[in-house]
């Protein structure tokens, strides 16, 4: 690739130099994303590992190695242990909420209708907005005493009334009762990760020939059997990427769980997240909340070896 | 004086050998077809002497001058892509500016010049459009006249015509020779399609597995290919090819006549034909069939003229012959041609 | 019967697509309502809540405005947002250009490690990295959200955008190198403008990945007026335990609606780059 050598005689000024050496090229315009990301991702990701087994607070920035006292410490912690329940608990059940809605409303929004556009909107409405304002809004929603929900229930009767369904008090307390925290949080999970999911599955059903699936209808096959044979099978490389991301969305966001409930009531929305900026940041030591920080790596890096799976099998077909 | 020389070339793709060792050289002012299968190296060639690849060997040289290692905006060159690769963001006017504009001309002679070569392919109508509103057959032009605008030496063309439909295919090929008969300019083009090759080329390269396998005038290549894959590669129907020992003989199916036919043409070789097929179309009918004795390779087509209507039923066996002086003998291990016949 | 049949299966279908518009925007709706009731209507717990039930008033907009440090937030997430953008098409254009055009063998290994990058979630690097900060001195400086942001936007924003180099013909830029440019200038003149629409959806992500980000902008800021809008709304609007529903209602809406409207607008090239890149 030594380009200027053989210049002589061509009698121009324009000789090859770096500006066509595209092995030069690639390297140097590579470089500068390489470098910015492991100057700070790389580097904080071995000095997490570092902070992990020594015993370093704000209080006390020195670092010293003290091993995996940290791990001890924290495995024996009944609120880590729930929280570590708690993550693996929202995750997969808002994921699979996810998914399956997703595909109800990429079904429906894959045929023509008036209003398509406008609803569309709506739909993808709860992604766009920051994620932290959008909970805020659903903080109110679930207010203990002003939440619409208490409000229709009790409208209908089923809650605030001796002998009601629901009880005879006048709210639910969404956020105060551990199930219905719960599933407060993941209600939000679900309505902030949905547009996404519902995009990603759009994707995955444009992608699917026509000709197939009216080949599989001039061979006689039912509309069920379509799905099952045809559509199911074809978008699955796409819909696990798109679980798997929601997943890693949900692993580890902290923002719904911080704003909503701070983990409570007593830590039972509590997840790994959460905990790790409790005991890290407001507690003040950051070696137990790198080492609770660590506990979600192997997860994620099994995560993404699953993903670059499917994509190199999705790139063969 | 040759504008375009090429020595040792060969470009690797990994293991793969896309041209092995290849020397070139084109006569000035000619049209030079690159033919051969997809695959065979024809269009890295193309691109290795534009300068967009770069070769593993070997050197090119253009106005005799090593180019080699130089970027292609160097070397004074013009090529027109498969895709025709016209900016999508500018007018057709941009477009055929745009070689003008990177060299910085002036405004007023890149006015000249376009409308020029606008004029040259009649497209002067076209200059404020956007390609996409454009025709398969426009875009080839717009293409063709930001080739010529700035007067290269050279002019490299990768299956211009591939993606016009065959009835424009046709014409289009008739203004590419007259126009470059016009303008004079050293030309390779390259291509797959046998017809296309025979009616433009000057001369032809036939390329097989990234080696040359013959260079010669389109009469030449037809008449005498120099091994079997040229042979069978150029015509259609290919030439047939039938096993005697370790001599192939070969002749064009339209040498093959029935043997009453065969009246003034000095000495024939007759065999006995059976048919199995026939298609008629139109100015031409085609015969399939088996000829006689030999061990292998004994299937055989004969091509008569529209004018023949002598009644030939699939099933029966004739007698059809071929005048010797357009019998062919190849080497059936190399498949190289020999002037030895069968023993 | 297959009248009957369509006329239903019509039927569902507007039920399934205004049950879940309901759910995406009820929300936001909800917003509004807060925004513009009068606090005595409001804090009403029999009234119909989702009716004016009393005149509407623009006093929740007014204390948000004028008594909070909502607008020096929008300057924040603003100011933030716009240097992130240009440290991201900074350093993410010419490595999905790299990457999109040269990337074979530890090319395409480097790719997928960029993208995995973004695997690596900020709840175990906030720690680390709020280290790093204050021994740069940028604690409590908006300089170290600028400084960190494109550490998840330039995974994304190249991914994306190697998604639409890719769908630019290679013949296009080797034209560009025959008719005069060099390598670089064929990508500078002749793949940027066309991947125009490219840039601009980076453009937007980024500036929007940055305004959505909390975890590391409530780790490092703490000062109210340095906050950014996706803090500084949850954390300051809160007086005590008393929340002030109806400017912390007005905060969300208005900073939640241009987003909203401009992203509508890029997601159908959002999801073209996405898939592009993840799957073929």
């Amino acid at each position: 690739m030594s380009a200027a050598g053989k210049a002589e005689g061509m009698g121009r000024d324009e000789q090859a130099g770096i500006r066509d050496n595209s092995g030069q090229l690639a390297l140097l315009m590579i470089a500068p994303a390489i470098l910015y990301i492991a100057a700070l991702i790389g580097f904080s990701f071995v000095l997490a590992i570092l902070y992990s087994v020594s015993d370093i607070t704000t209080g006390d920035p020195t670092l010293r190695i003290i091993g995996f006292q940290n791990f001890a410490a924290i495995l024996d912690n009944s609120v880590f242990r729930l929280a570590l329940k708690n993550t693996f608990f929202f995750a997969f059940t808002s994921q699979i909420l996810v998914i399956l809605l997703s595909r109800i409303v990429a079904t429906a929004l894959m045929k023509e209708f008036r209003g398509k556009w406008l609803a569309r909107f709506l739909i993808m409405l709860p992604w766009t907005a920051p994620i932290s304002l959008g909970t805020i809004g659903w903080l109110w929603m679930f207010d203990s005493i002003f939440s619409p929900f208490d409000w229709i229930l009790r409208y209908f009767g089923l809650l605030g009334s001796p002998g009601a369904l629901l009880g005879p008090m006048q709210n639910l307390y969404w956020l105060g009762v551990p199930g219905l925290a719960m599933a407060s949080v993941i209600i939000v999970h679900v309505w902030r990760l949905l547009p996404l999911a519902t995009v990603i599955q759009l994707a995955g059903l444009g992608s699917i020939p026509k000709d197939l699936l009216e080949a599989a209808e001039v061979d006689g096959a039912s509309p069920w059997r379509r799905t099952l044979e045809i559509t199911i099978p074809l978008t699955l490389p796409i819909v696990s990427i798109a679980f798997l991301f929601g997943l890693v969305f949900t692993f580890t966001d902290m923002t719904v769980v911080y704003v909503m409930t701070r983990g409570g009531p007593i830590h039972t929305t509590q997840v790994l997240s959460t905990w790790t900026f409790f005991k890290g940041i407001e507690g003040g030591d950051l070696a137990q909340g790198a080492a609770i920080s660590l506990f979600l790596f192997p997860v994620l890096a099994g995560i993404a070896i699953l993903m670059l799976r499917m994509v190199r099998k999705s790139e063969v077909v | 004086m040759a504008r375009v020389e090429v020595r040792g070339i060969s470009k690797l793709f990994g293991e793969v050998r896309a041209v092995d060792n290849v020397d070139l050289e084109t006569v000035e002012g000619e049209f030079l077809v690159l033919l051969g299968p997809s695959g065979c190296g024809k269009t890295t060639l193309l691109r290795m002497i534009a300068g967009i690849e770069e070769p593993t060997a070997g050197d090119i040289l253009i106005e005799e001058q090593v180019v080699t290692n130089l970027p292609p905006r160097t070397r004074n060159i013009a090529m027109v892509f498969q895709s025709y690769a016209l900016y999508p963001h500018m007018t057709v006017y941009r477009n055929i500016a745009f070689p003008l504009r990177t060299r910085g001309v002036d405004k007023a002679t890149i006015k000249e010049k376009v409308e020029w070569a606008a004029g040259m392919f009649g497209i002067e109508r076209l200059l404020d459009r956007k390609p996409r509103q454009l025709s398969g057959g426009e875009r080839q032009r717009v293409a063709l006249a930001r080739a010529m605008v700035r007067e290269p030496s050279v002019f490299l063309l990768d299956e211009p015509l591939s993606n016009l439909d065959a009835i424009l295919r046709a014409s289009a090929r008739e203004e590419l020779r007259q126009f470059q008969k016009r303008v004079g300019v050293t030309t390779i083009y390259v291509t797959h399609d046998q017809v296309e090759a025979m009616g433009l080329g000057d001369r032809i390269v036939v390329m097989r597995k990234g080696k040359i396998r013959q260079v010669g005038t389109p009469m030449e290549i037809y008449h005498w290919p120099a091994d079997t894959f040229v042979a069978t590669f150029v015509g259609s129907p290919p030439m047939n090819l039938l096993g005697v020992g370790d001599i192939l003989t070969g002749f064009r199916p339209e040498t093959f006549l029935p043997a009453e036919l065969m009246t003034g043409v000095g000495d024939v070789v007759t065999y006995p034909f059976e048919v199995t097929w026939t298609e008629y179309l139109g100015a031409e009918r085609l015969v399939y069939g088996n000829v006689g004795e030999t061990s292998h390779a004994r299937h055989v087509v004969s091509r008569l003229p529209g004018s023949v209507t002598l009644a030939i039923d699939t099933g029966k066996t004739y007698s059809f012959a071929v005048p010797r002086r357009d019998l062919r003998f190849f080497d059936r291990e190399s498949g190289l041609r020999t002037d030895r016949g069968p023993a | 019967m297959s009248r009957a049949r369509k006329i239903l299966g019509r039927g569902g279908l507007y039920t399934v697509i205004g049950g879940f518009a309901l759910f995406g925007a009820f929300p936001f709706y909800w917003m509004v309502i807060a925004t513009f009731k009068r606090d005595h209507d409001l804090f009403n717990p029999v009234a119909n809540p989702f009716i004016f039930n009393e005149p509407p008033t623009l006093d929740h907009l007014r204390l948000l405005i004028f008594d909070t440090h909502f607008v020096t937030y929008v300057m924040n997430t603003l100011w933030v947002g716009l240097a992130v953008v240009a440290i991201t098409l900074l350093v993410a254009v010419p490595a999905a250009y790299s990457l999109a055009r040269w990337a074979r063998g530890w090319g395409e290994t480097l790719g997928i490690g960029i993208f995995l990058t973004y695997l690596v979630p900020p709840t175990i690097l906030f720690i680390p990295l709020s280290r790093f900060a204050s021994a740069l001195g940028l604690q409590e400086s908006l300089w170290s959200l600028i400084l960190i942001y494109p550490t998840f936007t330039i995974p994304f924003c190249t991914w994306l955008l190697m998604g639409f180099f890719k769908t630019i013909p290679k013949d296009i830029e080797e034209q560009a190198m025959i008719d005069g440019h060099s390598r670089l200038g064929a990508m500078f003149w002749v793949v940027l403008p066309l991947g125009i629409s490219g840039l601009l959806t980076v453009v937007v992500f980024a500036f929007t990945l940055s305004m959505h980000e909390f975890i590391y902008a409530l780790t490092f800021i703490s000062v109210s007026a340095k906050k950014t809008v996706s803090i500084g709304v949850p954390t300051e609007l809160v007086r005590g335990d008393v929340f002030q529903w109806g400017p912390l209602m007005a905060g969300a809406l208005i900073a939640s609606i241009p987003v909203a409207v401009v992203y509508t607008f890029f997601l159908d090239r959002f999801i073209a780059g996405f898939t592009m890149g993840a799957v073929k």
